[in-house]
């Protein structure tokens, strides 16, 4: 009759921080859904590999619910699985960004009474990246979802140099203006080719002996701020954020720096 | 047709006068100029091809040799044809001659404009039959296989290896796609030359070169074949080499070609009278050789807000409608651009989408309009992207739009995966066959929604059109008229590449192409 019983089930249904898993519609159920192509022709042995692979990649109960040729030799999947792995949620740290956030006219006050000069931000898309979508909602007057963006703030002075601006020409224009703030938008890049290219910016900016003297910000569809930290940046904004979210910043960090003179 | 928005086509035929009036003023600037790349477009018909030991092709040799030698606002036409009589060599030997610095086009004596360009007349028949034989080998090929429905579906490619995006393009065809776009790889627009040869190595893109379009073209031949309907090749006519891209594409049997010059001068920063120029020499080889041609009206929606800002699309449509006409572009031939990139959130956005969209249809009733999908507002919930496709794919069904771009469901992370391209096809598939009369059945409520956003949208694009018309185009772009973005009429990339014509100069080519009937 054990089968029947719903104390033995009990323990497993309780969230416990130090080990999390997926949820499906059941505390730690571990379910996972899936989808991904395989270059083989449908057929139950591709169905088997993908089950397999699910089970490598540390799924109980591998069940592919859904599998379609969408071209000769490659099959479509769709699959779930039990994850086999949790996580110690307890023991998690994220660098965050501490940072008291502002709203446009805040921002504005503050430069007015802190900082009492514009602020020079140059943005761009910069390397391959040709989409504009990202630098234009933190920079352009009209912003985005209703936040204005830097060209609207009366204390800053923004320049957007658009997409595909190499490092070489953001950098000669960072110079040119004086910025106080470089922003890199990485929105959307093929074979993580964004990575090598912040990380040519820093040292770019490192053999221009600029680095510590400018704040320098990425922002886009795929970073975070610890993956921004981790290369060289001063703050990383990913989907979410908006013009005050990267103004206060500036404004906070460049405090410091001037203090720091 | 009735309308079903009530439109007032008194309005509509105000707008095409004003159109009108702008577009001869471009057209009065153009006459008199030719550009490097219009030349370099010429020696390409005339049939000079291939680099040099530094991997220069030899129409920019040839070009820059003219230009050198202060011939070049005499043409490539005149001075080629005359080298060609005086020495009994090919164009092609020619420019193999001056790139060895073994011939000097100043050092030799000119032939009186009749007998040059007489000389030059079968060849430059030979040129443009050889395009039109290309054009009815496509319409052959359309009458014996057939083609997709409209909305055509459209795809893109983009691996920066031609033999990868071969794979890709196939497994779109087998899929149900009817257009199949190479994009470009990044960058490409701003060269001043066409790359050569078969390329694997380009960042987000692979580079529009003529042999890459020769080897796309087999796949897409072949797989025509396969599944039983003509695949339609499309690639980028645009940036600083617009009419040697038309030019090629023209040779190799491109069906379709982004090809708007407003485009590169609001957001690639190219020159407007540099591009402008090598625009019109570029649609008259795309209408010539019976391309389809895209404009980029969409993009003013990404920078601008999509709402506010429908009425500059189409003002736009009017314009480009008008600088085709003048290139000899039939109606059937202009895929004029728009897009479905409203805020998800705007109540009843859906409503203005669906108004627009029709509008645009019975405003240019023959046009197989380019209906670009949300990329905006495209988040990581790729689920609820998917469902922003569904929606675009529904007005595009509704109002009868031409090709349809595909939206990927995972838009603003990644190029596509196979099976991204896969469920798009599969959405638009769905939709499109089971909603397909949907238009024919539905009429629009008097006075309602629909009705009033249509007519608002009409009535403001007429505004800007008298705005733009009493500047002229050059003046309005400089005011920023379109995405909000300004830009300077000496400004920009490609200036330098501008000439007035000499006295002697013709482009038998483009008066062939256009029927005799060049301004």
């Amino acid at each position: 009759m054990s089968g029947y019983s719903l104390e033995n089930k009990k323990p497993d249904r309780a969230l416990d921080p130090t080990g999390i898993k997926p949820y499906g519609d059941t505390m730690n159920d571990g379910k996972v859904q899936l989808s991904f192509t395989l270059p083989v022709q449908n057929g139950p042995e591709a169905v088997e590999a993908a089950r397999l692979l699910l089970g490598k990649m540390g799924f109980k109960e591998p069940q592919i619910v859904f599998s379609r040729e969408i071209s000769e030799g490659f099959t479509f999947f769709v699959a779930y699985g039990v994850s086999i792995h949790e996580v110690d949620y307890s023991s998690i740290k994220v660098p965050k960004l501490s940072l008291e956030k502002m709203s446009m006219e805040e921002i504005d006050r503050f430069i007015d009474e802190r900082i009492r000069r514009k602020v020079v931000v140059v943005g761009a898309s910069t390397g391959t990246d040709a989409h504009t979508v990202g630098i234009d909602a933190i920079m352009n007057m009209k912003g985005f979802a209703g936040h204005y963006g830097l060209e609207r703030y009366r204390n800053f002075e923004a320049y957007n140099m658009g997409s595909q601006v190499p490092n070489e020409e953001l950098v000669a224009k960072a110079i040119e203006v004086g910025a106080d703030a470089i922003l890199v938008s990485q929105t959307v890049t093929a074979k993580n080719v964004h990575l090598k290219n912040m990380t040519d910016l820093v040292e770019l900016l490192e053999a221009e002996n600029l680095r510590k003297k400018i704040i320098l910000i990425a922002g886009g569809a795929r970073i975070t701020h610890e993956l921004a930290k981790e290369l060289g940046y001063d703050a990383g904004f990913g989907p979410g954020s908006f013009a005050e979210d990267v103004a206060s910043f500036i404004v906070q960090k460049l405090e410091t720096m001037i203090g720091n003179l | 047709m009735k309308s079903k928005l009530d439109l007032d086509f008194r309005k509509v035929e105000r707008a095409r006068k004003l159109a009108v009036s702008i577009a001869d003023g471009v057209q009065n600037f153009v006459a008199g100029r030719t550009t490097v790349s219009v030349e370099r477009a010429v020696c390409r018909l005339m049939g000079i091809d291939g680099v040099d030991s530094y991997g220069v092709p030899l129409p920019n040799v040839v070009v820059e040799h003219l230009a050198s030698r202060n011939l070049l606002q005499e043409g490539a036409s005149y001075c080629i044809a005359n080298a060609m009589m005086k020495t009994g060599l090919s164009p092609q030997r020619i420019a193999e001659e001056i790139s060895a610095g073994r011939l000097d086009l100043l050092s030799m004596s000119y032939g009186g404009e009749e007998e040059v360009y007489g000389f030059l007349d079968p060849l430059a028949q030979r040129a443009v039959e050889k395009v039109r034989d290309r054009r009815s080998e496509r319409e052959a090929l359309i009458d014996r296989l057939a083609e997709g429905p409209r909305p055509y579906l459209y795809v893109i490619v983009a691996t920066g290896n031609i033999y990868e995006d071969v794979v890709q393009a196939r497994a779109a065809v087998s899929q149900g796609a009817d257009i199949v776009a190479v994009i470009r790889s990044t960058g490409q627009s701003l060269l001043d030359y066409v790359p050569y040869g078969p390329t694997t190595e380009g960042f987000g893109g692979t580079y529009a070169t003529q042999e890459n379009f020769r080897i796309m073209r087999a796949a897409l031949d072949e797989m025509g074949e396969k599944v039983g309907k003509y695949i339609r090749l499309c690639n980028y006519c645009s940036g600083l080499c617009m009419p040697e891209i038309a030019a090629m594409g023209a040779m190799e049997r491109l069906d379709v070609m982004l090809n708007d010059a407003l485009y590169g001068i609001l957001f690639r920063d190219i020159n407007m009278q540099r591009t402008l120029i090598d625009q019109f020499f570029s649609r008259v080889i795309n209408g010539f050789a019976g391309v389809i041609i895209n404009t980029g009206e969409d993009n003013y929606l990404t920078t601008a807000d999509a709402y506010q800002e429908a009425h500059t699309v189409l003002a736009s449509q009017f314009i480009n409608e008008r600088l085709a006409l003048i290139a000899g572009i039939p109606e059937e031939q202009m895929g004029l651009g728009h897009a479905f990139e409203m805020d998800p959130d705007i109540e009843n956005g859906f409503l203005y989408e669906l108004a627009q969209a029709q509008m645009s249809r019975e405003i240019f009733p023959r046009a197989p309009l380019k209906y670009m999908p949300p990329t905006k507002f495209m988040t990581g919930n790729i689920f609820k992207g998917y469902v922003q496709n569904a929606l675009f794919n529904v007005v595009s069904i509704w109002t009868n739009q031409g090709i349809q771009l595909l939206g990927m469901l995972t838009e603003a992370i990644h190029t596509p995966f196979m099976g991204d391209r896969y469920l798009a096809i599969e959405n638009a598939k769905y939709i499109f066959n089971n909603m397909r009369a949907l238009g024919e059945e539905v009429v629009f409520k008097k006075d309602g929604i629909i009705h009033a956003r249509a007519n608002q949208v009409l009535d403001q694009a007429l505004e800007l059109l008298a705005e733009i018309e009493e500047d002229g185009l050059f003046r309005a772009l400089e005011r920023g008229v379109f995405a909000g973005v300004r830009r300077p009429v000496e400004g920009g990339k490609g200036l330098p590449g501008v000439v007035l014509k000499g006295e002697r100069y013709r482009n038998p080519f483009l008066e062939k192409m256009l029927g005799g009937s060049c301004r």
